[in-house]
């Protein structure tokens, strides 16, 4: 399977504890420099838009170039104050879009 | 066939004499001076302080295709004082452009992890848009060992 995307989120924590988010997406992430075997170079194509939502607030975005290794992996961090769902979502060229979701119980 | 030895004593001769394939390797790599036009740009032109960014980076590697990077800046991460943006620049890629993060007081520590890729050895530069406008640098070097680079 190609293009699979793996979120990180603690199930639970506690109110305004500062939490770690990781997500990674496999994908090729074509720079657009590299050669195939068959001496013609790969069409750039990236999926280069990432997009971190807490009950639909946006609360990380990143813009990733062609400097961004293939099979992208991204860790941040986030304060939580309510229990909500996390909406992961990466954009690719060619309207490629890759979601997904994870929830996290907040306490306190 | 050629022998070992003949084909070690060509790529001598090849690079001795700077024929096209040094000029390739060149040309395919920006230079550093596109890396701060870019940085300048993605900044506005803010006046750069040299202190409260970390960049994380093995200090030498094998794996260009894949070098993991941190990026950490001191910041409080409240309304008034937090990080808006980083932008982190390759200056000997052939794109010097790696990503640009945008965060917001809810984030709470501005500190962020991925892995990029490097063709050459070379100094990576983040700089960090605060909240007051001001611009923030932080630089890390990194050598790459062994084979080619990670952007082809």
């Amino acid at each position: 399977m190609r293009n699979r995307l793996h979120v990180k989120v603690p199930r639970t924590a506690a109110k305004g504890d500062v939490i770690r988010l990781m997500s990674k997406l496999n994908h090729p992430m074509e720079s657009g420099w590299r050669k195939r075997l068959d001496g013609q170079v790969a069409p750039k194509s990236l999926a280069g838009e990432f997009r971190c939502l807490l009950n639909g607030r946006e609360v990380f975005r990143a813009d990733l170039e062609s400097g961004t290794a293939s099979d992208p992996y991204l860790s941040f961090y986030v304060r939580v104050e309510e229990s909500g769902v996390f909406r992961f979502q990466w954009v690719g060229d060619g309207d490629q879009r890759f979601e997904a979701e994870a929830a996290i119980e907040v306490m306190g | 066939m050629l022998s070992r030895r003949e084909i070690l004593l060509l790529c001598g001769a090849v690079t001795a004499a700077g024929l096209p394939f040094g000029g390739m390797l060149r040309e395919a790599s920006a230079a550093p001076a596109d890396a701060k036009k870019l940085l300048a740009e993605l900044t506005g032109g803010a006046e750069q302080q040299q202190d409260g960014v970390k960049i994380t980076l093995p200090a030498v590697t094998d794996q260009a295709r894949h070098v993991p990077m941190r990026v950490s800046v001191e910041s409080p991460m409240t309304e008034q004082d937090h990080v808006k943006a980083i932008h982190v620049v390759a200056e000997r890629n052939p794109t010097p452009a790696i990503a640009s993060f945008h965060l917001s007081p809810s984030n709470g520590k501005a500190e962020i992890s991925t892995r990029i890729r490097l063709l050459q050895t070379q100094v990576v530069v983040a700089a960090v848009e605060m909240s007051d406008g001001s611009v923030r640098i932080g630089k890390a070097r990194c050598k790459i060992t062994g084979g080619a680079g990670g952007c082809g």
